[in-house]
């Protein structure tokens, strides 16, 4: 199936774009060791009432989010059987791979014991009604799952390096005879440990917000938002990859995922509504505080797109697509950083702002994540054949 | 400044007499005013000041009434020494009338009495020992057939200054407590309207008594009190506050009763009921009557019994607990809403960042955007298929 | 039904056979048969603060400086370094105890040794625990992966890590019942009940607690009571004084659950930085949640079996060269 896609191997690898991602990482690296020689507190503005800053929150709770592509369309493709998102698989693989790595590893630099972490791994130490665990086992699983689905395009290229056509192949019969249980898998374990994602904040009880306090529907909610997230990152990648390397738009493909993002808002939005007015919650939203100022706006961010992807010609414009895409993404990453730190309240007296070295070593980490990412679309045959440059 | 004021007396003052008359030596004078002066916070010059007023032949006149009382306040001025006071009492002021110490006895002392205050009338100091009973138009304390109503009445209208010395002449003391048949109060009370320098305790500290005299005779004026008459310079602060027990206080080693491994090692006499902790005392500082090695009720073991403060001493039950005033605001408590929250200077710079990165992203979108829009129409030919 | 709305439905369908579920999946949990616990009667503290000195001795820990000011302990709440601290309440001129206009109170904070506690509940390697018989949260910092879920679990913010060191642990108040301190299995009460002068730290059995802490709210305000010290089932001696007007309630008695350390107060509990709860533990709810999900990992067998079929049958469908023929 190499057909369907291509290394850009024409390309420079070292772009003065690439070289700034990989200075910016080279600069968190610093605070990266001052973490593990000092402390977390030396870098981290955390305290006994926000034990979690923008580490765990945009690392992992959000940084997941955003790695749903892959999630999202192995879905697509492979539950409801619309193989012509296929082409887009492979890079949604890729972000995925990467957001899921760089999650772990951040979760690795957030954990205050890491070199305790052998113990979730121990059955006799599990806590199995804990959140916690699930997330920690379901993300080391499906960081695995990723690369075994990531491989095939790992193997492509090594058949194309002398000697290992042989054997490369042979690994690849194997590989495709057992692919779709690693598919499977990586079906449900997203599913599980995003919907987890919104668990935790069931036990956070009353610091959580009234209006982001939906209890049982926290994983439903939590699940549904990191669905329309995935599809959106795929969008959007879509988009960047597209303008940064002068490649054709994808944007026949895109209208599609837009009609199933805007089914997917709507659910999102009518369970979520539906419950603050079941819970009787509808005074909190018109409270005229921080809490439902963000309110607002997240749900104007979930609407933009709902409005723009309903619209039959928008949909099929690349720059609407591009929009609500990223209305969708910030609407959901806002929906998980309201939720979590904007107007998470431990009580009176806390507060939190992330520390200067602490944002520089999450900004750092996206940046190492797109120099891979670029690094890796230029040596392995990743994104879709530009069938129309080829026309 | 004057570097020694022993030496700083020497050449401009005489003191012969004095020296004559108090039966010490001049050194040894000279020192004792010192350390009155010092016991104030108040400097070398204050000490000459004090050294010449007592040295003056002009003593002021003193009219000693007792009441309702023991006598425990003169008994224990009588009792101090260094140098030995009762001679520097008696000859610093000219104590025309006081019914323990006078020789005389009967209506000619009462006449005596009279006419200082018609002699010394503004010019006297009336010092007040004693409660003075009310109930029944104040029937339970005569001398010479004279209410001690009356009696204060008469000494206090003319007096320059008024002392109240002890707790019962301070607030009531031991018979002022319930059910107070005699309707006992103290001078202060007693006398409404007027200012009443009080010198609570049972007994009082002498040195407390001499400070404020001799304050009063070098100056001609009343040292600072507090809103219940007390000199700020003795009853200032809380014996709690002084109290060489206070780091078991602090750090939680209580004495639970009496000779047990607390007790023997000298901690906190708190749970016993000391009331020091509410009681306005110098105790701490100035211990007892000079015999010095730990003597007064804490320093021996025992709790203290709040006899100088108005309603503690004899009023509440000697081993119950007492108010912990320092331990009230405005003293360092943490409020409520503080959280050890870690202090952040580079607040700037983060959000400098993380606008930064938002901005990034909308413009790496918003360039995205423009050159998708031109790009749509020639793609848009699979769009549904 | 098109595959659109066939997948609506599942999710609403699933979303809501969890939802109803786990309503009730799992109850607040009951107290320990041998719960010990503290009662804290605010009315009764004089802010001595000797429970602060005694607890850091007994943990070994240094007081905490206010900038270069090292002589006395100047911590403002509970942290890595602090397990109990004794806070005020203040309003208007601050001169009245116990009032809740121009008045203060004071306040102990440290651990409330939940009945059902959060920590334990979120805890993902079992590092937390509540102890089968004296209901006792220890901590246990040999497996513990540092992840601070337990510090978001808490209703009173009271595990604490430490920051400031390379190879920091969480630090939180054990009932001095610890590895290596162990006074409860000695037979010694905690060091904070110990030391209070007046017994506003009472150490005892929960049920005996309770019914202390009943009896004194029965009693009529400005009546005289005799205070026990140490601990309410032997007390070490007593004191008299003037009851207060106390709140009708025993904070911890139900609170998300009930807590072991049990507070009494003159002020309303809110005041004293008592977090808004309700009966229901939510670490109830989450376990209910978490359970009804994953028990025996039933759910997610079964999802897997099915996902593996249909991706089986769809990516054969595709070799065979059906991809995406089907819009």
């Amino acid at each position: 199936m190499s057909h369907h896609y291509e290394a850009l191997e024409d390309r420079k690898i070292l772009t003065p774009f690439f070289l700034l991602m990989v200075a910016i990482a080279a600069f968190g690296t610093i605070f990266l060791i001052i973490r593990f020689v000092a402390g977390m507190g030396s870098v981290a503005n955390l305290s006994g009432g926000y034990p979690w800053g923008i580490w765990v929150i945009y690392d992992i709770v959000v940084g997941t989010a955003f790695a749903c592509g892959g999630y999202a369309l192995a879905i697509t493709v492979y539950l409801f059987n619309k193989g012509k998102y296929h082409p887009l698989i492979r890079p949604a693989l890729l972000t995925s791979l990467l957001g899921y790595g760089f999650a772990a590893f951040g979760a690795f630099v957030d954990m205050g014991r890491y070199w305790n972490a052998y113990n979730m791994f121990l059955p006799w130490q599990m806590n199995t009604h804990a959140v916690m665990l699930e997330v920690g086992l379901c993300v080391a699983a499906y960081v695995m799952v990723l690369a075994i689905e990531f491989s095939p395009a790992v193997l492509e290229w090594l058949r194309k390096q002398t000697g290992w056509q042989v054997r490369a192949d042979a690994w690849r019969a194997k590989l495709d005879k057992l692919l779709f249980f690693f598919i499977a898998l990586g079906i449900l374990l997203p599913t599980m440990h995003q919907s987890s994602l919104g668990s935790f904040m069931i036990a956070m009880g009353y610091k959580i917000h009234p209006l982001w306090q939906t209890l049982h529907f926290q994983p439903v909610l939590a699940v549904l938002s990191a669905f329309t997230m995935g599809f959106a990152i795929v969008i959007f990648e879509g988009s960047m990859v597209t303008n940064g390397f002068n490649r054709h738009p994808e944007t026949h493909l895109f209208s599609g995922l837009g009609k199933i993002i805007r089914g997917l808002i709507a659910a999102f939005l009518v369970i979520r509504f539906g419950y603050l007015i079941v819970a009787g919650k509808v005074g909190a939203m018109f409270a005229f505080d921080l809490g439902c100022l963000m309110f607002w706006i997240e749900t104007a961010l979930f609407v933009y797109p709902l409005v723009v992807l309903s619209s039959e010609e928008k949909r099929g414009n690349g720059k609407h697509l591009l929009y609500a895409a990223v209305s969708l993404l910030l609407a959901g990453a806002l929906y998980r950083f309201d939720a979590y730190l904007i107007t998470y309240n431990p009580g009176p007296g806390y507060s939190y702002f992330p520390a200067f070295p602490e944002l520089i070593m999450t900004v750092a980490t996206v940046a190492t994540e797109i120099a891979v990412f670029l690094f890796i679309i230029k040596k392995f045959p990743v994104l879709p054949r530009d069938t129309h440059a080829a026309a | 400044m004057i570097k020694n004021p022993v030496s700083a007396f020497d050449d401009t003052t005489d003191f012969t007499a004095v020296e004559r008359r108090l039966g010490v030596s001049r050194r040894t004078f000279l020192k004792f005013c010192t350390g009155v002066a010092a016991s104030f916070g108040l400097g070398p010059s204050a000490a000459l000041a004090m050294a010449k007023a007592i040295a003056s032949p002009q003593r002021p006149p003193v009219i000693w009434l007792h009441g309702q009382e023991c006598t425990g306040p003169t008994e224990s001025l009588l009792r101090s020494e260094q140098p030995s006071f009762e001679h520097l009492i008696l000859d610093l002021i000219s104590l025309d009338y006081h019914q323990t110490l006078d020789a005389g006895a009967g209506h000619r002392v009462e006449e005596i009495k009279r006419e200082a205050i018609q002699q010394h009338k503004g010019k006297y100091l009336l010092v007040i020992e004693g409660a003075i009973p009310l109930a029944q138009n104040g029937i339970f304390c005569k001398i010479g057939g004279q209410t001690m109503m009356d009696a204060t009445t008469e000494a206090a209208e003319h007096a320059a200054a008024i002392v109240a010395f002890g707790s019962c002449a301070s607030w009531g003391g031991v018979q002022s407590a319930a059910p107070n048949p005699t309707g006992a109060v103290g001078a202060p009370q007693f006398l409404k309207g007027k200012t009443v320098v009080t010198i609570p305790g049972c007994p009082p500290n002498p040195a407390n008594f001499l400070g404020t005299v001799l304050y009063f005779v070098t100056y001609g004026k009343l040292p600072p009190i507090d809103d219940k008459g007390r000199p700020k310079w003795a009853y200032g602060r809380l014996i709690h506050e002084n109290c060489y027990r206070r780091p078991h206080f602090d750090a939680g080693r209580f004495a639970t009763q009496f000779g047990d491994e607390g007790h023997r090692q000298g901690w906190c006499l708190y749970k016993l009921g000391c009331k020091g902790p509410e009681t306005y005392n110098n105790c701490p500082s100035l211990e007892y009557n000079n015999v010095g090695g730990g003597v007064w009720p804490i320093g021996v073991g025992h709790p203290c019994f709040g006899c100088s403060e108005q309603g503690t001493g004899f009023h509440k039950p000697m081993f119950s607990l007492s108010e912990v005033k320092t331990h009230t605001p405005p003293n360092a408590f943490p409020n409520i809403g503080d959280r050890q929250n870690p202090s952040s200077s580079t607040v700037a710079a983060a959000v400098a960042v993380a606008g930064a990165a938002v901005g990034a992203l909308l413009g790496a979108t918003a360039v995205a955007g423009k050159k998708l829009d031109n790009a749509s129409g020639t793609t848009s030919t699979d769009k549904g298929a | 039904m098109d595959r659109r709305s066939f997948f609506k439905a599942s999710l609403g369908g699933a979303a809501a056979a969890v939802a109803s579920t786990a309503v009730q999946a799992r109850p607040n949990r009951e107290p320990a048969p041998e719960a010990v616990g503290m009662l804290f009667d605010s009315t009764l503290c004089v802010g001595c603060k000797a429970c602060v000195s005694k607890c850091k001795e007994v943990n070994a820990m240094p007081p905490v400086p206010m900038g270069q000011d090292t002589h006395a302990d100047f911590a403002l709440d509970l942290s890595a370094q602090t397990l109990n601290v004794i806070k005020i309440y203040t309003e208007g001129k601050v001169a009245v105890k116990d009032a809740l206009a121009d008045g203060f109170a004071f306040e102990k904070r440290s651990c409330m040794h939940c009945v059902d506690p959060g920590c334990v509940s979120v805890c993902p390697v079992t590092a937390l625990t509540r102890h089968p018989l004296t209901g006792i949260v220890n901590y246990n910092k040999d497996v513990c992966i540092g992840c601070r879920t337990c510090m978001t679990g808490c209703p009173y913010n009271v595990p604490q890590y430490e920051y400031n060191s390379a190879f920091g642990q969480i630090r939180k108040c054990e009932m001095c019942n610890q590895k290596g301190v162990e006074r409860i299995d000695k037979g010694l009460m905690t060091g904070c009940a110990e030391a209070c002068p007046t017994g506003a730290t009472l150490f005892g059995s929960r049920t005996a607690l309770l019914e202390e802490a009943k009896r004194r709210m029965a009693l009529k305000p400005g009546e005289i009571y005799n205070y026990p010290r140490g601990d309410v089932r032997k007390p070490g001696s007593y004191h008299e004084k003037e009851v207060p007007a106390y709140q009708p309630k025993v904070w911890g008695e139900k609170e998300a659950g009930g807590t072991n350390v049990l507070h009494l107060s003159a002020v309303p509990y809110d005041k004293l930085g008592m977090p808004p709860l309700g009966e229901r533990s939510f670490a109830s709810i989450s376990e209910g949640v978490q359970s009804t999900l994953y028990s025996y990992l039933a759910l997610p067998a079964i999802a897997l079996g099915g996902l593996t079929w249909v991706v089986k049958r769809n990516t054969e469908n595709a070799e065979s060269g059906q991809e995406g023929g089907k819009e």
